[in-house]
């Protein structure tokens, strides 16, 4: 039934199917599942598990063996990708990877979606609408004030937000974010939970988290993996009441 | 308007250092050094060429080619064919059993030019093939390593493997080459014969021009998002991917521009040495044109320049006097480069002069801008080039 409902193409992303297979090891095993427009999901799940492989499987960074990404009705896993990201689809990785040698304001320069050939990059003009999109964004991630400062000098929780808002500035459909409040203070975390609120309001996002607080803060669904494959799927009290996932996860 | 920010980007730092090549170039040098000296300049000059194109591929984008020579010789070789056969007249090689071919040729019992020599009568053909082949050349390695993903390390061992290639196929192929001797005995540039003094000072500032051309072409890639794309592509080439962009397409294009820069440089240095050969382009070539490039300060274009420069002086000074000891000294330069100081003479520059540069634009800019200008100049005076090796292209 819910393949059906894919090809009428109710869902922004449907993974079908999918199976990655690195030496024989099934690191995602006939995986699938299925995100509304607008919608939060969360992937959770023991160490090892396939959820950040999930997240390369969809970007591109890993090819599938076999299965279907159907990503607002086009297919993913024969694109390139750059062709990915060129569909709407970013990612933010669980170590900040911003370019620690250019500033806020040139870190998100480059993320903006505009001149991203070699000859555009190079005709490129610094024009109002790039200034006002970069200084929009640097205020959505608390970063106004270090606008003009080397990433390098940022904190580790000021660089995760500031890739979250490379992603923001390139205004993908869909928003994956591998840990991101990983690593951070509680003040941080907070900060970062009430971005995720901003963000989420015009973008579908998938989330990998571990701190099942916070995941109880902005999930609308949950994902539960383990060895691959799905454990468990429904509302954050359906997962955490579900003997299986109690048993391999969250612990007696 | 753009007129009056043109005047300001000349007496703006930026603007002083460029000035104070130019001048050192222009003006010191062709006064204080005879023909002979003047010309050797300019070969060193020609390795500038390279130097620059490295810093963009290596120093910017993270891409080590030790293989630059190829391309520095293609565009050699591309210029030597020309004059090479305007050089064999049916009147000239009349001793010759095959007249009308280049000499070699004919010693290797050659009887008629082969097809690839034929465009080269031409001149027009010969200017684009300069910076045409070896592009081409680049391209098709680009093609075929960065697509793959092929980096670091292993694409310097492939380039350094094909400045190897090229140079036993050029040596092996005699008869079409000029094998080891290269090509010789070039004499006339559209019936101007280069051999003259007068004739080596006009190349000379021709080799500074286009020097200057390909500076602000180096200039003008940097200080664009291309630019920024390839620093940030050098240090978080996954990040940059996944913000849309086609990581091989940019490396593909640094490779290219390097390589017409080099292809650019040998063809002047052709035109101004009278001859090219294998022994400019092979492993031990391509290893030194590095060496400029990382002395002078791999993220400079104009560190580049005074690398090349000072290196190849110090070769010709050193080796003039202690032949056998000159690749020690060489390989003692490079080692120290990269342990003492890894950013060169620019990183030097940058960390002991500007800071005193800074008290003095201060100091100065109550009165009138222009004598800002005297700090840089000044140095230029001296000719210390070390002083005057410049600068963090960054803002």
């Amino acid at each position: 039934m819910s393949i059906a409902k894919s090809k009428s193409g109710d869902f922004l992303l449907a993974v079908e199917g999918l199976t990655v297979s690195f030496d024989g090891f099934k690191a995602v095993d006939d995986l699938s599942f299925y995100l509304d427009p607008k919608e939060i999901r969360v992937i959770i799940g023991p160490n090892g598990a396939g959820k950040t492989t999930v997240l390369d499987l969809i970007c591109g960074k890993t090819k599938a063996t076999s299965g279907s990404i159907k990503f607002a009705g086009k297919e993913l896993t024969k694109l390139k990708e750059h062709q990915i990201v060129h569909s709407g689809v970013g990612r933010k990785f669980q170590t900040p990877s911003v370019f620690e040698d250019l500033t806020v304001f040139e870190n998100l320069e480059v993320s903006y979606p505009q001149g991203h050939s070699v000859i555009g990059a190079l005709a490129f003009k610094r024009d109002a609408a790039v200034i006002e999109a970069v200084e929009d964004v640097a205020k959505t991630i608390f970063l106004t004030e270090a606008l003009h400062e080397p990433a390098a000098l940022l904190s580790h929780g000021q660089k995760q937000w500031l890739e979250i808002g490379m992603l923001l500035i390139q205004k993908p459909d869909l928003l994956m974010l591998d840990e991101p409040v990983a690593g951070m203070s509680v003040a941080e975390r907070k900060k970062t939970a009430e971005l995720l609120r901003v963000i989420t309001k015009d973008h579908t996002v998938l989330v990998i988290e571990h701190d099942m607080q916070f995941v109880g803060d902005i999930a609308d669904r949950v994902t539960v993996m383990h060895q691959g494959k799905v454990l468990s799927e429904g509302s954050i009290d359906h997962v955490k009441s579900d003997p299986k996932v109690i048993e391999v996860y969250l612990g007696h | 308007m753009k007129h009056s920010s043109l005047m300001k980007w000349f007496v703006s730092r930026e603007g002083l250092y460029y000035l104070a090549l130019a001048f050192l170039l222009v003006v010191i040098l062709p006064l204080t050094l005879d023909s002979f000296r003047l010309n050797m300049v300019g070969k060193y000059l020609t390795y500038a060429f390279v130097a620059i194109g490295l810093v963009m591929c290596w120093g910017k984008a993270g891409i080590l080619s030790l293989g630059q020579g190829v391309f520095f010789g293609l565009g050699g070789y591309c210029m030597a064919m020309f004059l090479k056969l305007e050089a064999s007249t049916p009147e000239a090689t009349a001793i010759q059993s095959t007249p009308g071919i280049p000499d070699f040729m004919d010693w290797n019992q050659l009887t008629e030019l082969p097809w690839f020599w034929e465009p080269f009568h031409s001149f027009s053909f010969t200017l684009l093939a300069v910076i045409g082949v070896p592009v081409l050349l680049a391209f098709v390695i680009g093609i075929a390593m960065f697509t793959r993903r092929v980096g670091g390390v292993y694409f310097a061992i492939i380039t350094q493997a094909i400045a190897a290639v090229l140079t036993i196929l050029i040596i092996g192929q005699q008869g079409y080459t000029g094998g080891v001797n290269g090509i010789t005995d070039l004499q006339t540039l559209m019936g101007w014969d280069i051999r003259t003094d007068e004739a080596r000072n006009i190349l000379y500032f021709i080799c500074v021009a286009m020097l200057f051309l390909c500076l602000f072409a180096a200039r003008l890639v940097q200080n664009r998002k291309l630019g920024r794309i390839l620093v940030a592509m050098n240090a978080q080439e996954m990040r940059v991917r996944f913000s849309g962009y086609d990581v091989a397409a940019f490396k593909i294009f640094v490779f290219c521009l390097a390589a017409a820069f080099a292809g650019i440089g040998g063809a002047l240095f052709t035109l101004l040495v009278g001859f090219m050969s294998p022994s400019f382009i092979g492993i031990v070539a391509s290893i030194e044109m590095v060496i400029f490039c990382a002395l002078g300060g791999r993220l400079s274009i104009l560190g580049a320049v005074y690398g090349a420069l000072l290196v190849n002086a110090a070769k010709s000074g050193f080796s003039e006097s202690f032949p056998e000891l000159w690749p020690f000294a060489m390989g003692a330069l490079f080692i120290g480069v990269v342990l003492a100081f890894p950013d060169g003479l620019a990183g030097l520059y940058k960390s002991y002069v500007m800071p005193l540069e800074d008290k003095v634009f201060k100091r100065n800019k109550s009165k009138s801008a222009p004598v800002g200008a005297t700090p840089a100049a000044k140095k230029a005076d001296d000719y210390s080039p070390m002083a005057n090796t410049c600068s963090p292209e960054k803002s």
